[in-house]
């Protein structure tokens, strides 16, 4: 993977009065805002905000009712779905496996076109994830819940994406592979100038990886800025979310 | 048989009645309802069986037909109500097993071209259709359901419509098909088959009998692969739209 060219200013992903809702029910009202190239920005804010419905539109796997979302300065609806999912890669919250190998679910993105996965890259990716080769046969079924997470995020990276969406990746992890992700999603975002946009429900790891923070509640978004504004909300209902997360 | 003989029959409906009474099952009344239904339906499926068979004309048989599909189609299509146009996918899917193995029965003169033949045949192709594409429909919608998370991943990761749902797919396909497949595999170990009873009872000869049921066996795996398959491939463009998206059903 390639370093590409980063300008910090340009917005990868950018939202014009955005509105999505599911038989009449607004799930998103009015989202506008960008998010940068190159930079990490985290999604917080309750759950059931709309948080997921968020990243969904951003690769495409839901189009808004109205409004428009540019993804590299281009409306998202120019883009060829498949080519659109590739270039904007999304690592599900659930982190679903396919029957069989992790050498299977590692090589599922080339597969879906045609291709092998060499046993060498597989290898690279489960080190790059922080797992031992032994991994490569093992069946997906076996996996505990930070394990699989940590495959999922090898496994969308198989893609080269150049913008990463990430869902919750490390609310079932322990404190130890919730460090090693975290410095995994940084590492790949300094060293491939990968953009990504993450939801946690983990403030301190808003703070810690984050640039930039959205605070989302009822499919509005609350609060937007340098992660900073956590330790220190103007608006009162970020306040209390906050003061409830943080303690 | 005559009719006193039919008359004496139905001591066999009075068994299971006495029997519900005096247990207190409460089944007297769906008994009695389904015993007057069979006579009435099969008396009037006899009698236009007899004019069509008399009147040697094609159309009766093409209108006997026509009636079985639509019949089976509006049977089958409530299992599906959430894929959308499934009522006609499933009639043009019974409709190509209809002609498919009729043109093969008749063009290679397997079968004689008369009422007699391309009725009955045509009545078990169809029904048995009907009850694959029930068993295929329960299954997929399930099947599409519970994995939803994969198909969202294989969405997710590039992947088209088709890829999405293979699994699912193929999964529901070859658990429709099973039934078909076993019920086959102790045919006349267990039980004869009702038309080779049918056709012994009548006085065919055994061995006259046996090949013609095999016959029906051998169609019946065609009839239940076609229609799950054709109605598969036909089913899951649907469920997405031009975008690659999951089509949320109603
Ligand atoms: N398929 C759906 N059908 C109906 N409601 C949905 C569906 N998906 C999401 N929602 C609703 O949209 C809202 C936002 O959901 P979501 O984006 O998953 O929130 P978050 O990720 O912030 O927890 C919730 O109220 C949820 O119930
Ligand atoms: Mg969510």
């Amino acid at each position: 993977m390639l370093h590409k060219e980063v300008n910090r200013m340009k917005p990868a992903i950018q939202f014009k009065d955005v509105n999505y809702s599911i038989d009449g029910q607004p799930i998103l009202r009015n989202i506008s805002g960008a998010f940068y190239d190159g930079e990490i920005t985290t999604l917080v804010g309750p759950s059931g905000a709309g948080k997921t419905t968020l990243l969904k539109l951003c690769n495409g796997l839901l189009s808004p009712n109205d409004g428009d979302i540019m993804i590299h300065d281009q409306t998202i609806n120019d883009y060829d779905p498949v080519e659109l999912r590739r270039t904007v890669g999304m690592a599900l919250q659930s982190a679903p496996m396919i029957d069989g190998s992790v050498h299977k679910n590692l090589a599922l993105p080339l597969e879906l076109q045609g291709k092998r996965l060499p046993d060498i890259q597989a290898i690279d990716l489960l080190n790059d994830v922080g797992l031992s080769e032994d991994f490569l046969q093992r069946n997906s079924k076996e996996l505990s819940g930070g394990q699989r997470q940590k495959v999922s995020i090898a496994r969308t990276l198989v893609n080269h994406p150049q913008i990463l969406l990430l869902d919750e990746i490390t609310s079932s992890l322990d404190q130890v592979s919730q460090k090693e992700i975290e410095e995994l999603i940084v590492k790949i975002n300094r060293k491939y100038g990968v953009t990504i946009v993450w939801i946690t429900h983990d403030l301190k790891q808003a703070l810690n990886v984050g640039t930039y923070t959205w605070v989302m509640m009822a499919g509005e978004i609350v609060e937007t800025g340098k992660s900073e504004l956590l330790e220190s909300p103007s608006n009162e209902r970020v306040r209390q979310f906050v003061k409830g997360e943080l303690g | 048989m005559s009719t006193m003989a039919l008359i004496f029959s139905l001591i066999f409906v009075l068994i299971p009645i006495v029997l519900s009474k005096t247990l207190n099952l409460g089944l007297e009344k769906d008994a009695t309802i389904a015993v007057i239904r069979s006579i009435i339906q099969l008396l009037v499926v006899g009698y236009i069986l007899k004019f069509v068979f008399d009147s040697k004309s094609i159309i009766y048989i093409f209108l006997m037909v026509a009636v079985m599909i639509i019949a089976a189609t509006l049977n089958a299509r409530k299992k599906g109500a959430a894929i959308k146009g499934i009522t006609w996918k499933i009639a043009v899917t019974l409709i190509f097993i209809e002609v498919l193995t009729q043109s093969i029965l008749l063009g290679f003169n397997i079968t004689p071209h008369t009422a007699q033949y391309i009725i009955p045949i045509s009545g078990m192709m169809i029904g048995n259709g009907m009850v694959l594409a029930i068993l295929f429909l329960n299954r997929f919608i399930a099947e599409t359901e519970s994995h939803q998370d994969q198909t969202e991943l294989i969405l997710s990761l590039g992947g088209t419509p088709k890829q999405a749902v293979h699994t699912q797919l193929m999964t529901s396909i070859k658990a429709s098909m099973i039934p078909t497949i076993e019920s086959q595999k102790t045919i006349g170990l267990v039980q004869l088959p009702g038309m080779m009873s049918g056709q012994i009872i009548a006085g065919a000869s055994p061995v006259q009998a046996v090949q013609f049921q095999l016959l029906v066996l051998f169609l019946l795996l065609t009839t239940a692969s076609i229609t799950s398959i054709m109605l598969g491939f036909l089913s899951y463009p649907t469920m997405f739209n031009k975008r690659m998206q999951v089509v949320r059903s109603k």
